[in-house]
């Protein structure tokens, strides 16, 4: 008796590692590179706090898709680039600090949605293949934003100031500066423990939206999106307008990535016009799937977890790394080596997972033909 | 009250693009009554149903004929969606339940109660929060009118599978205006005790007055629960009488029997093969092949033979030849010929001389875009290496094209395929020429055993009788033993020597080919699960 009591709590501990071998790997990453990278304690959670109010609204946006069965919304760059040309209208009003932040996440609406509903639709021509099309989605429409910001911008669309426009005239420069709002709602109500600043409104805004999330999820419209990530036919017949709760989820990340991507321009103070957006989905996602979310299952725990994991990581690599090598590059190297890996391991780990369950039942039935063929034998015995 | 039925259905027939499937339905039903409905599979039960439902399918292929009366007027259902609004609910046979909510989500699945918000207001209302506490309320309002308990709060994917099949019923006894409830098999997938738990429930609902259509091969529940029988055979009905005036084998008789012998009058020729030696045996075979779960099976093959597998569809008589062949997952002992075969291992199976002809002949069995010549020599030429030239000792391997072209002419004319020649592409070709394609590969392949899985299905009388013929001689001119796995009797009987019936994933039984049909029948449903 004892000792099946024992093996059950060894397979639940197997289990539950295997359930969660990401941010187990993560824990024990930084539990040896936080010692070797030198850091005082003080400076490590002030950056970590940082990174936290600058992330968490961007990783909170791929909650939705997720659950809506739409999986890791790699399209959320879409949301990056209306925020990113909110931005850019902004700064060519020159109007700044809070107001600025304001109105740009006010421009940025228009933009997102029509982006989120560009590739909302073209997501429910591309059903069960979601992952793969937003990622193409968000290369494709990056050309489309160049297009816009280098050539259209200061020649068909109005942009007066020079400060921002290339040399030649028309189209935007490199690098655009946000000086001006730099920090400026991270430093409104910041509260200083031991040094270490905590952006309080910031952390509010976020708590809102977490609030909104789980509201959200009670609503009907989370009811319906959670029936349609689970089987759209069932969902379907049941009368609920899959495409169009679909379509939903991908506007309602969308635009939410567009507010993430300004409260996370404005804590850097300034815009790389034409790189910014580039990697921001890729390691969005690692961030949420170090945290130990899949590609159909992610909450709001997962994305705090992931955040702290993941830039705990990045932030004691580089140095780490220069001690272990004496080369610093090997830390930044090995930064994007990880988010890669990660979205490897758990896109593998998804599909193994399914297959898991699926061998499940086969092996119910052998059982239960093993006891059958067990009990003929007994009965042809007597 | 107008004294009119609840349900009548005048004069309903259907075709399918001339494929006449039912005709001159007529059925009525009042309030509170318990309707049996049993026939083979493709005797016209679902069509039926599909019309009462307003599915598309119907719609789509032509509409139907005659007149459904709900209450003594005339409805005609656009959607399945007019079909509920209108009181009509079904339980299908296949789960439709969200497998991560519970059982109270799903029973109020689209239909939830809702608290208003003020949002709403601006971005409509499927933002208002669900009200949770008149869910529960009216799930268990539901669980209580079925009469069976179920733990309203566990999600599907941990439930047994019975209580799936009550949260199916709940949900169709949630809606207010129910009046009609079909129940499509409900008891094909719940134990003894919980099937008798849901006549039970079905008699409490008839004593609402909420009247039922009960679809079902298990016989004895029909007469257990039900006031009138209606029997369909071939899209007709050939009974309609109270349940207390028929019995067990009298309804079986109506659904299998024919009165004359379809099998073309030609003469059975009785072999004895009982001395014979068994070339394949299968014992305690498990396959987990979806929809056709092999549970146990036990089963010789004599050398030589033409053994039928019969049965009602989703009882395992696919799974059985798919899971030995290593196509789904199986297990257990099989031995051909003195030696065990590995199973979860096709190309094991093929190198041993099995063969198989699938029923999935788009899928599995053709190379779709290819030519005829490639289509007949591909497996032979990929596992035994036939038609190939050797060069430089083997290194260089050559395809033998005249060898191919020869192989697939003698088998066009053997089997009277219908083409433009060897090189058009199987594509084009009609299903039964398709499928005696199919029957060509397996024969150049010149196995000792051969499993051909429904291979009459969707071809035409004249075709099916072709490819039977070359059956049968492929058997007798080449020694070869044939396992063929049909769901139509009366076409294992003119072919196989012996026909073992498969009921609930196991063999029920094994009768001689020229057992009376009555006998087939009581094995058929015998083990229904």
């Amino acid at each position: 008796m004892e000792s099946s009591e024992k093996k059950n709590l060894g397979t639940a501990i197997l289990e539950f590692i295997r359930n969660n071998i990401v941010p187990i790997m993560f824990i024990v990453i930084c539990f040896f590179c936080i010692p070797l990278s030198g850091f005082s304690p003080s400076y490590l959670i002030n950056e970590i706090v940082t990174r936290m109010g600058r992330n968490i609204f961007l990783i909170l946006c791929l909650l939705i898709p997720i659950m809506a069965g739409m999986g890791l919304n790699f399209a959320m760059t879409l949301g990056a680039m209306a925020g990113e040309i909110a931005l850019i209208f902004v700064s060519d009003l020159q109007i700044w600090g809070i107001p600025g932040v304001i109105l740009a996440m006010i421009f940025s609406i228009p933009f997102s949605i029509l982006l989120g509903l560009l590739c909302g639709s073209i997501l429910n021509r591309a059903k069960g293949r979601e992952m793969i099309t937003s990622y193409i989605i968000s290369f494709f429409l990056n050309g489309l934003y160049q297009l816009v910001v280098l050539f259209m911008m200061g020649s068909i669309i109005p942009i007066r100031h020079f400060s921002i426009k290339l040399p030649r005239g028309y189209g935007i420069r490199n690098t655009v500066s946000l000086l001006n709002m730099r920090q400026c709602l991270d430093n409104l109500l910041a509260v200083y423990i031991r040094g270490v600043k905590i952006p309080v409104l910031t952390f509010l805004i976020i708590g809102l939206l977490c609030l909104f999330i789980i509201w959200f999820r009670k609503t009907k419209l989370g009811q319906d999106m959670r029936a349609v990530g689970q089987d759209m036919q069932v969902a379907r017949d049941a009368g609920i307008n899959v495409e169009h709760t679909r379509l939903i989820s991908i506007v309602i990340s969308t635009v939410m990535a567009g507010f993430g991507m300004i409260i996370y321009l404005q804590n850097m103070g300034n815009l790389s016009t034409y790189s910014s957006h580039s990697q921001i989905g890729m390691f969005c996602i690692a961030a949420l799937l170090v945290g130990g979310a899949s590609v159909d299952k992610a909450s709001i725990g997962n994305v705090f977890l992931g955040v702290i994991l993941f830039h705990t990581m990045f932030i004691v690599a580089p140095s780490a790394g220069a001690a272990i090598t004496g080369d610093s590059m090997i830390g930044e190297y090995f930064r994007v080596f990880c988010s890669y890996g990660v979205i490897t391991i758990a896109l593998v780990m998804y599909e193994s997972k399914k297959r898991r369950s699926r061998s499940r039942s086969a092996q119910e039935l052998a059982r239960a033909a093993a006891r059958e063929t067990e009990s003929a034998g007994k009965a042809a015995v007597k | 009250m107008s004294n009119a039925p609840l349900l009548e259905m005048r004069n309903i027939s259907k075709d399918f693009f001339g494929n006449k499937v039912l005709v001159d339905i007529n059925l009525s039903l009042r309030e509170g009554e318990v309707l049996g409905l049993c026939g083979e599979n493709g005797a016209g039960k679902s069509t039926l149903m599909k019309i009462l439902f307003g599915m598309d399918v119907i719609r789509e292929t032509g509409g139907y004929g005659g007149d459904v009366l709900l209450c003594g007027e005339r409805a005609e259902f656009a959607t399945p969606f007019d079909a509920l609004a209108a009181g009509i609910g079904m339980v299908h046979q296949e789960f439709s339940l969200i497998p991560g909510f519970t059982a109270t989500e799903n029973i109020l699945l689209n239909r939830e109660p809702k608290k208003h918000s003020v949002l709403s207001e601006v971005f409509g209302d499927r933002l208002n929060a669900l009200d949770r506490r008149e869910m529960d309320q009216r799930s268990a309002a539901a669980i209580d009118k079925m009469g069976v308990h179920i733990d309203a709060d566990m999600t599907i994917n941990s439930m047994p599978v019975g209580h799936k099949q009550f949260t199916e019923i709940a949900r169709e006894l949630s809606k207010e205006q129910l009046r009609l409830l079909i129940l499509d098999e409900p008891t094909a997938v719940l134990t003894e005790k919980e099937a008798e738990a849901l006549l039970e429930s079905i008699r409490g609902m008839s004593r609402r007055g909420i009247a039922i259509i009960f679809i079902t091969h298990r016989l004895h529940e029909i007469l257990a629960v039900c006031d009138k029988v209606v029997v369909m055979r071939d899209g007709r009905v050939v009974q309609d009488c109270p349940a207390k005036e028929t019995s067990v084998p009298e309804i079986t008789r109506q659904m299998v029997g024919r009165d004359v012998d379809l099998a073309g009058g030609e003469a059975r020729e009785v072999r004895d093969l009982s001395s014979a030696k068994n070339i394949l045996s299968v014992r305690g075979l498990w396959v987990d092949m979806p929809g056709e779960l092999v549970r146990h099976v036990d089963l010789d093959v004599r050398e030589g033979e033409i053994l039928g597998i019969g049965g009602l569809a989703g009882q395992g008589k696919l799974g059985i030849p798919n899971g030995i062949m290593g196509l789904y997952e199986a297990g257990g002992k099989v031995v051909f010929d003195g030696a065990e075969i590995p199973l979860n291992n096709p190309r094991r199976c093929l190198d041993s001389s099995l063969a198989f002809v699938s029923e999935d002949r788009r899928g599995v069995g053709l190379l779709l875009d290819e030519s005829l010549e490639w289509n007949v020599a591909f497996p032979a030429m990929q596992i035994q290496n036939k038609f190939l030239i050797r060069l430089l000792g083997g290194l260089i391997q050559w395809r033998d094209a005249k060898a191919i072209h020869a192989v697939t002419e003698k088998y066009i004319d053997e089997l009277a395929i219908k083409c433009t020649g060897t090189r058009q592409s199987a594509r084009e070709l009609s299903g039964g020429n398709q499928q005696k394609i199919c029957l060509a590969k397996a024969f150049a392949l010149e196995p000792k055993f051969l499993f051909v899985s429904e291979p009459t299905r969707g071809i035409d009388v004249g075709a099916k009788a072709l490819v039977l013929d070359a059956l049968r001689r492929f058997n007798r001119e080449s020694g070869v033993t044939v396992v063929m796995i049909s769901s139509e009797l009366e076409e294992l009987r003119s072919v196989c020597d012996r026909i073992a019936i498969i009921s609930g994933g196991r063999v029920s039984g094994i009768l001689p080919a020229a057992a009376a049909s009555e006998e087939f029948g009581m094995l058929m449903v015998s083990k229904v699960v």
